[in-house]
């Protein structure tokens, strides 16, 4: 970002590239402590005798319904997701609504069922929350902002800090990538293609304390906006180590793999609401599929890459096709092309 | 995905790799000039399977790297007018005009919405009929034909708040232009859809006047490898010729109903293209007949005219003779989150591609 | 301009076709293309089928690609 000129871009929230420029010079900034500073997903708090994991997010998702689910649950398994890639347990949320005055009920109720019954499946409590109403065309129908509080173990704390992980260790995710960006975009624009895809937003606590019991985990981030790409370019520069990812194992979606080839996407760069992305030493590889298998939001889990001593602080993927290339952090919002 | 997946076989690709490292001597330059080319080049990393004497460069082929910069400030006009709502490919939303771009002008309150198909822009005309709707008509002969169709519908289904704003370019011009120039190339990898679309013949001359081989390729790599492999066996025999490598949707006659559409709606006129100045003939305007869907006929704006952007040298690297980092302005004031020129504004493009693998 | 993607004609309606490319499916025009049957594959760009896909000569193609494969090996 060039100085204080110019205005808020879509792009700049995307969660690419120019959000984390916008979050370096506009807000660290400013409020700059060593909590903050770490941007892991969830803060992790030490009040003395214990360490509880702090995490907010604002949920503004147009359209509000899409297949697989809406902004209420969207708004608990967001936030719940972040706590738990930070290794903790989530047990509480607060529920803040911003309102657009003319906004039917019966749809508020329909989202606040959604958001109930997700909390309830989760696990966790709404335990306060506040309601605000705007004028018409102050806000796009409904915005929701859930922050979330839960109980982080000691053996646990290092997994937000990616300060453990070597050469050799793995990447895994839990099953197929770039379903909620493809299914939200569908819902949303004029394209008018006709798909089975739905959002694969969930809950993910339960199925990372299942891996976390057994094996040992170096690290965990969901990849949500800017997808697996910008998390591991994320994770590239701050180890200062390479990843390398195999193309053949990535599991994408035959449909949504349809949808990027149409558009000219990168799988790799849409978005997930029910997804972790996990480091791990190799010998643990193996029982964490198990583990992860167990689960219907692990059924699908791969290996699909490794940290590797080589093109530092980038990520490569290895073709299908026997190439290699270099991918990158999203920077912007992806869009549709002809050529 | 039945027609795709074959064509991306590993065994495929490096058999033809080994071949082309067995049979390939000589240090020669191949241009392409299709962005889909470019993509797919990087994308499977094909590059990096080429034996090193075997040069691949981009030229202009991206409609997105070409659209004037007066183009995207004449439209950014048309979206600052009141009751206009604008549609366009997702390609153009990031070109920069001379002070923003779609983006950044969407940003500012303008109803600008991306569409996949230019009939969606006469829903959105019918279904806002209190609206004027122009669509920005981008790509070259694969994709122009389609903007064709949509007027001829409109024309019949009296759709009057549908207009249209051609930047549609044709390619053969601007690859003769090149060579005239004095481009260093020893043959072209040619845009297999365009070529579906035209036939093989608007190639002829390259061959006759210029001597320069041509392979109409297909996208995936094993046709992209197929068809530098052929190109290759030609320029290592001095044996030019016009040649088809995408058999299965290329014929030599192309496709004569698209073209007979394009022909009802559009006339070939000189063109500015960005970072090369005007090619004489190489854009296709909109005909006298049908000038009430011409948006430059039927909206009363000029914008001043734009010069390129101080330092950048984008006609130079889009004609291969100058590299990114000899830019000033490469990776300091341009850069893909913030592009200056048209190199950087596609993904793939040169600069872009530059940018990624800089350090 | 380059970006068109192999579809399965399922059905015709006039100027329209349902095709599918994988199980995502979508109605394209055919305002630029003639003689399209069921079972057809056509190239998709921009909404419109721009092209039939020929499937001798996809079959030729691949066979000259496997042949580059044999050859290299002498």
């Amino acid at each position: 970002m060039n100085q204080m000129e110019g205005n808020i871009l879509l792009g700049h929230g995307s969660g690419g590239k120019m959000m984390h420029d916008l979050i370096d010079t506009v807000f660290i900034r400013h409020f700059s402590n060593s909590i903050l500073n770490d941007q892991a997903d969830s803060a992790i708090l030490n009040t003395g005798s214990s360490e509880i994991a702090f995490t907010t997010d604002s949920f503004v998702i147009d359209p509000l319904f899409f297949p697989g689910g809406d902004i209420g649950k969207l708004a608990v398994c967001g936030t719940v997701n972040d706590l738990a890639v930070t290794g903790a347990e989530p047990l509480f949320l607060s529920v803040s609504f911003i309102i657009e005055e003319g906004f039917p009920l019966k749809e508020l109720a329909v989202i606040a069922e959604s958001l109930a019954s997700e909390a309830k499946k989760a696990g966790v409590l709404v335990v306060t929350g506040d309601t605000k109403v705007v004028n018409k065309g102050k806000c796009d129908k409904l915005f929701i902002n859930t922050s979330g509080v839960g109980r982080i173990r000691r053996k646990n704390l290092h997994i937000s800090r990616a300060m453990n992980i070597i050469p050799g260790d793995v990447v895994i995710i839990n099953g197929m990538i770039g379903d909620h960006g493809m299914a939200v975009l569908n819902a949303r624009e004029s394209f008018n293609f006709r798909t089975t895809i739905v959002s694969d937003c969930t809950s993910l606590n339960q199925l990372i304390s299942s891996v976390l019991e057994k094996y040992e985990v170096k690290f965990m981030r969901d990849p949500t906006r800017g997808g697996v790409a910008t998390v591991l370019n994320e994770l590239a520069g701050k180890t200062g180590f390479g990843i390398e990812i195999e193309e053949s194992v990535l599991p994408v979606r035959s449909s949504v793999k349809a949808m990027c080839e149409l558009l000219g996407f990168d799988p790799l760069h849409v978005a997930n609401e029910g997804k972790v992305l996990i480091i791990a030493p190799g010998e643990s590889a193996s029982g964490i599929i198990g583990a992860l298998r167990e689960h219907e939001s692990g059924k699908d889990c791969a290996v699909i890459g490794r940290i590797v001593n080589d093109h530092h602080g980038k990520v490569v993927l290895k073709n299908q096709t026997g190439g290699r290339r270099i991918i990158d952090s999203l920077s912007g919002d992806q869009l549709p092309r002809i050529c | 995905m039945k027609y795709v997946d074959e064509y991306r076989e590993k065994e495929l690709i490096l058999s033809v790799a080994d071949e082309l490292k067995r049979i390939s001597k000589k240090e020669i330059t191949i241009m392409e000039v299709c962005g889909g080319h470019t993509m797919a080049i990087h994308r499977f990393g094909l590059n990096s399977l080429l034996p090193p004497n075997i040069h691949l460069v981009s030229g202009p082929g991206c409609p997105v790297c070409v659209s004037s910069q007066q183009f995207i400030d004449l439209a950014l006009a048309y979206s600052r007018l009141q009751g206009v709502i604008i549609t366009t490919y997702g390609d153009l939303v990031r070109v920069p005009g001379s002070s923003a771009s779609l983006e950044k002008e969407r940003a500012e309150g303008s109803d600008i919405r991306i569409i996949y198909s230019v009939l969606e822009a006469i829903e959105i005309a019918r279904n806002n009929p209190e609206k004027k709707i122009i669509f920005l008509g981008i790509g070259f002969e694969t994709t122009a034909p389609a903007t064709a169709a949509a007027i001829m519908k409109a024309k019949q289904e009296h759709v009057s708040n549908f207009f249209v704003f051609s930047a549609h370019k044709i390619m053969p011009p601007v690859m003769e232009a090149l060579v005239r120039e004095g481009l260093k190339i020893d043959g072209f990898i040619a845009p297999g859809h365009v070529t579906a679309i035209t036939g093989t013949s608007i190639y002829n001359d390259l061959v006759s006047v210029y001597g320069l081989g041509v392979v109409v390729s297909g996208f995936e790599p094993a046709d992209i490898m197929q068809s530098v492999l052929m190109l290759t066996n030609q320029i290592e025999k001095g044996s030019p010729e016009v040649k088809v490598q995408y058999h299965r949707v290329v014929s030599h006659n192309g496709n004569m109903t698209a073209r007979k559409m394009l022909n009802r709606v559009f006339e070939n006129r000189d063109d500015q293209w960005r970072g090369l100045g005007l090619i004489p003939s190489s854009g296709l305007g909109i005909i006298e007949e049908l000038s009430s869907f011409d948006a430059e006929k039927q909206f009363d704006i000029r914008v001043p005219r734009s010069t390129e952007p101080n330092g950048c040298i984008c006609g130079q690297i889009l004609r291969g003779l100058k590299t990114p980092p000899e830019c000033r302005l490469f990776a300091k004031k341009c850069t893909p989150s913030d592009p200056v020129g048209a190199c950087m504004v596609s993904g793939e493009g040169t600069c872009a591609t530059y940018y990624k693998y800089r350090s | 301009m380059c970006l068109a993607i192999p579809a399965k004609v399922i059905s015709v309606d006039g100027k329209s076709a349902k095709v599918t490319i994988e199980d995502v499916e979508y109605t394209a025009s055919l305002l630029l293309l003639d003689d399209v049957k069921p079972g057809d594959y056509i190239m998709l760009h921009a909404g419109f089928a721009i092209e039939k896909v020929d499937p001798d000569e996809a079959a030729e193609t691949l066979r000259l690609l496997n042949e580059i494969g044999r050859n290299s090996h002498f």
